[in-house]
């Protein structure tokens, strides 16, 4: 069997190194083309009637009069006279136009035509005891934990929690569809699965999904919410074929942040306890949060530590708003948060440094123990915590009305490679190429796979070709879950290392040796010990003669490529204005290793990114929704806050790096570092306040009202805006 | 073509309204014409109506200086820059993502400004010179900015991005010449310290203000901002 396994570091020219992505000048010169940019030939515009109504019933439709309006081509009905809407915003009818403007006018148009019938609707999922229903979630148990709880020298009885949040994609969800004959479907589609979208669209139009292209080269962040291409996508395939002509369809920002993202909210109840030598004893909680009208899964509770003595129960509230969706660490941040809150506050409780009693109990985490020890070190040393700690409430630095506080937690991932094929060709003129029907979300896919290619083949960067963003190429899987790089990085090697001995073969005659004493080094075949017995690439390649050669990598494949779970630790170090309950973030810390490093400057933006994701979601967001109309209020820019430049502080990262991580293989990185930042800034509030913020987001509100109920005070309810009024 | 139904449009009844409508889009496609084509020549039909200059509502041949280039295209009154750009004059780098005036994915440089062509009417445009990110640099060519950009990755999906170079671009313009387009404009980043030098983070911060970014691409953009504005090294 050929020899898959990863070239030794000493050899390593790309791999590992910090490379400049390769799209990067596509994407800041504007000549990137997203979806939104794609302009076909005739193309019509797209536009939604939605409705206005949490829960109503269609009871009058007539859009006769629509589809004689000016420029309208197309008029698709979605949810008809009789059915039933779920939630606000919800599709019932769309049109396309010659222009925007009038599919617009359209849309004004059909919406003073249509009649509902508004039905009783639930949206507060905090009010666990007025929802309708409910639905049990996951449930556990180990050893006594309200026997042990009892006997714990120190415990604590706390309510924590955190809203739902959107994704908020910059590029809106949506797809242009061009049908090139009666049932062969050209798209293009904002998507994190381009090889699932075409089975998709072929499984919504009843056609073969091999009668499907799907083209997504490049994508305006999807962060978990673009697996599917959604009712909209067959809407948009359906006005197409209607007007006979390529229609547009993309949400607006209204749309974009009700229906096309939403990651489920999540409030505990939590009990604890440890021993007086401030080992965790105890756990005993239960929690419930929102999940659209389905369940949106359990948060895995008590988080990382495997408490001796726990008890856990979730339960799923419905409301009637959109299915929630997968948002990047699906049910992490909301575990991370309630636990490490509760750790926290338990720690104080102890009269205990949290870095203290996080390494205390460092031995409940399971085999990722060692990795923990080492980043907490790491992490101590680059936030000097270890010395500028202060027991809650005493920080030191403290200017005026301000108190300055450090917190930490910790996080886990998964993270082991998809399913993934890899074609990789090799031309008589050296020409390179990799295809798979992969997607670069922005994490860096296709410098990814360039790095791979050409440090296998031992060719510069410049001398590969990297297609993907197709669903003609060989099938890969979504782009989630931090599963690409493991998938792609692993297929893309095994397709080279074959394409390699290929070429090897033909070679070999030529070096007078055989193809297992060539190797391709610095734009060369040589033979291996003897660097002047050797060919330049392009003259190797010509022993093809006329024909490429093409090798096929798949993942899972043979040889130990990848590997999954991976650990971080995260510091943070606000200062909180106690008169206006302003926090301001200076300073945060990230230690995270991923195994096997394969572009070190993508990497480290993943991290940097999830930092900045994580304070946006600590400190400001929060999906509003109306109780009394079933809407969310804050659907733009402006009421629902995204962190700035200026929000986020000074952000240093530190990965792991060395044999001991190397020897693990390619490990997943994006869903990591956004988990810890909801607790190490919460954490870190209580430090400087001497108060726990028990709600995310930390907003001054929320921070005044646990400055007046004092330390020891009632959690109180959310209140966000809409339950003040 | 657009010229030739200048007439029609001057009129609000029904019939003209849907007849005008049902052909913007046939007329939607832009013409480049170059440098000899004088904008006033394209100026849309006007009517007085109590003496106020009236247009619309049907489509009016526009014309607008963009990248240094005249371009025209016959477009309803309504119609934002930013539409314009992208859907009419195939320049599609300014990205349409709040489309309301907050997140700075289409942000351009008017007459050396930046502003928010989702905020703006094509037909207000004309007249001004517009730059867009075609302008700058193309991916074999880059403007050191966009140079610096790419080298400290400051940028992961990309879809915000050039919103952020045309504000830093404007930013960097206006501390070259501090004399210049800034004039005391109350939402002038570089006004206070200007003339190079290395920004402050405070400056940095304010530069970057204006736009949004989901990714969390911020950390790369301030060292390349840095690095561009002539320091290197700093928050």
């Amino acid at each position: 069997m050929a020899d898959y396994s990863w070239p030794e570091v000493a050899s390593r020219r790309l791999i590992g190194k910090r490379i400049a992505r390769l799209d990067g000048p596509a994407k800041v010169t504007g000549a990137a083309r997203y979806t939104y940019d794609v302009h076909r030939p005739g193309m019509l515009y797209a536009k939604v009637l939605r409705c206005p109504h949490a829960h109503a019933r269609v009871v009058k439709l007539d859009l006769s009069h629509v589809e004689r309006m000016p420029g309208v081509k197309a008029v698709v009905v979605i949810q008809g006279e009789g059915s039933e809407i779920q939630w606000a915003l919800d599709e019932v009818a769309a049109v396309a136009a010659v222009s925007e403007e009038q599919a617009a006018d359209a849309v004004r148009a059909a919406a003073a035509a249509v009649r509902y019938e508004v039905l009783p609707h639930f949206v507060d999922d905090y009010q666990l005891d007025k929802a309708p229903s409910t639905k049990p979630g996951e449930s556990q148990s180990v050893g006594d934990a309200a026997g042990e709880l009892a006997r714990s020298a120190v415990r604590l009885r706390r309510r924590y929690g955190l809203p739902r949040v959107a994704h908020n994609c910059l590029e809106a969800h949506g797809h242009i569809c061009e049908w090139k004959d009666a049932d062969h479907l050209a798209t293009w589609s904002s998507s994190q699965a381009v090889s699932a979208a075409a089975t998709q669209f072929g499984e919504g139009l009843g056609i073969p999904a091999s009668n499907v292209e799907v083209h997504g080269e490049y994508m305006g962040g999807g962060f978990g919410s673009k697996f599917n291409i959604d009712s909209w996508g067959v809407v948009c395939a359906k006005l197409a074929k209607q007007a006979g002509a390529p229609v547009r369809l993309m949400l607006d920002r209204d749309a974009e942040l009700t229906v096309a993202g939403d990651r489920p909210s999540a409030w505990a109840d939590v009990e604890l306890g440890a021993l007086a030598d401030g080992t965790l004893n105890a756990w005993i909680s239960s929690s419930w949060g929102s999940g659209g009208l389905g369940s949106a899964g359990s948060p895995p509770i008590p988080y990382i530590f495997e408490v001796p003595n726990m008890r856990h129960r979730h339960t799923a509230v419905p409301t009637h708003t959109a299915a929630s969706r997968a948002w990047r660490a699906p049910n992490h941040p909301q575990a991370c948060l309630i636990t490490m809150s509760a750790l926290d506050d338990l720690a104080d409780r102890l009269g205990m440094d949290p870095l203290q009693f996080f390494k205390k109990n460092l031995p409940l985490t399971g085999p990722r123990q060692r990795f923990f020890a080492e980043e907490l070190a790491v992490a101590d040393r680059l936030m000097d915590w270890s010395r500028r700690w202060r027991k809650r409430g005493s920080a030191q630095g403290s200017r005026g009305p301000e108190r300055t506080g450090l917190g930490l937690s910790m996080h886990v991932w998964g993270g082991r490679g998809h399913a993934s094929n890899c074609d990789v060709t090799v031309y008589p003129d050296g020409a390179v190429e990799a295809r798979l029907s992969t997607q670069d979300i922005g994490t860096g896919t296709r410098t990814v796979v360039a790095i791979v290619l050409a440090e296998t083949l031992g060719l510069p960067l410049a001398a590969v070709n990297v297609r993907i963003g197709d669903s003609q190429y060989p099938t890969s899987g979504a782009s989630g879950g931090s599963t690409t790089v493991g998938g792609v990085s692993s297929a893309t090697r095994r397709a080279a290392v074959d394409a390699l001995a290929l070429v090897l073969a033909k070679v070999a005659p030529q070096l007078g040796v055989s193809p297992d004493r060539l190797e391709a080094v610095d734009g060369q075949v040589r033979v291996k010990g003897e660097p002047s017995r050797a060919l330049p690439w392009k003259r190797a390649a010509g022993a093809l003669g006329v024909s490429p050669v093409t090798a096929r990598g798949t993942n899972p494949g043979p040889g130990d490529l990848i590997n999954s779970g991976s650990a971080g630790v995260q510091m943070a170090e606000v200062s909180v204005d106690l008169e206006t309950g302003i926090v301001r973030m200076h300073k945060m810390v990230t230690v995270q290793e991923c195994g096997l490093i394969v572009d070190l400057q993508t990497a480290e933006s993943q991290v940097y990114g999830g930092m900045i994701m994580g304070i946006s979601y600590a400190l400001s967001e929060e999906k509003v929704l109306d109780p009394i109309t079933g809407r969310m209020l804050n659907v733009d820019f402006d009421t629902y806050k995204l962190a700035g430049s200026g929000d986020v502080g000074e952000l240093v990262v530190q990965m792991m790096t060395g044999p001991e991580y190397d020897r693990r293989g390619v490990v997943g990185l994006g869903e990591p570092p956004v988990v810890s930042p909801g607790a190490a800034i919460a954490n870190a509030v209580a430090n400087a306040t001497g108060v726990r913020v028990p709600f995310l987001p930390l907003t001054p509100q929320r921070v005044l009202d646990a400055l007046a109920a004092g330390p020891g005070g009632p959690a109180g309810a959310p209140a966000s805006a809409a339950r003040r009024s | 073509m657009a010229e030739d139904d200048g007439h029609d449009t001057s009129g609000f009844s029904r019939r003209d309204f849907l007849r005008t409508g049902a052909a913007a889009g046939a007329l939607g496609t832009a013409l480049l014409t170059g440098e000899a084509q004088h904008p006033s020549t394209a100026a849309p039909p006007v009517r007085h109506e109590a003496g106020v200059e009236l247009v619309g509502p049907g489509a009016v041949p526009m014309s607008w200086r963009i990248n240094g280039r005249q371009l025209q295209a016959t477009l309803e009154p309504r119609v934002t820059l930013l539409d314009a750009l992208r859907d009419h004059l195939e320049l599609t780098g300014a990205k349409r993502v709040c489309d309301r005036g907050t997140c700075g994915a289409c942000t351009v440089l008017v007459d050396g400004r930046t502003a928010y062509a989702c905020s703006i009417l094509a037909i207000e445009a004309q007249g001004l010179s517009i730059e867009t990110v075609e302008g700058l640099g193309t991916p074999e060519r880059l403007h050191p900015l966009q140079a610096a950009i790419v080298a400290h990755d400051g940028q992961q999906c990309g879809f915000c991005t050039p919103g952020f170079v045309m504000a830093a671009k404007g930013w960097l313009d206006r501390r070259g010449h501090p004399g210049g387009h800034s004039g005391g404009h109350p939402g002038d980043a570089g006004t206070a310290a200007a003339a190079g030098g290395a920004p402050t983070a405070a400056e940095l911060h304010r530069a970057l203000s204006g736009n949004f970014c989901r990714c969390g691409t911020y950390a790369g953009l301030r060292p390349a901002l840095l690095a561009v504005a002539g320091a290197g090294k700093g928050a």
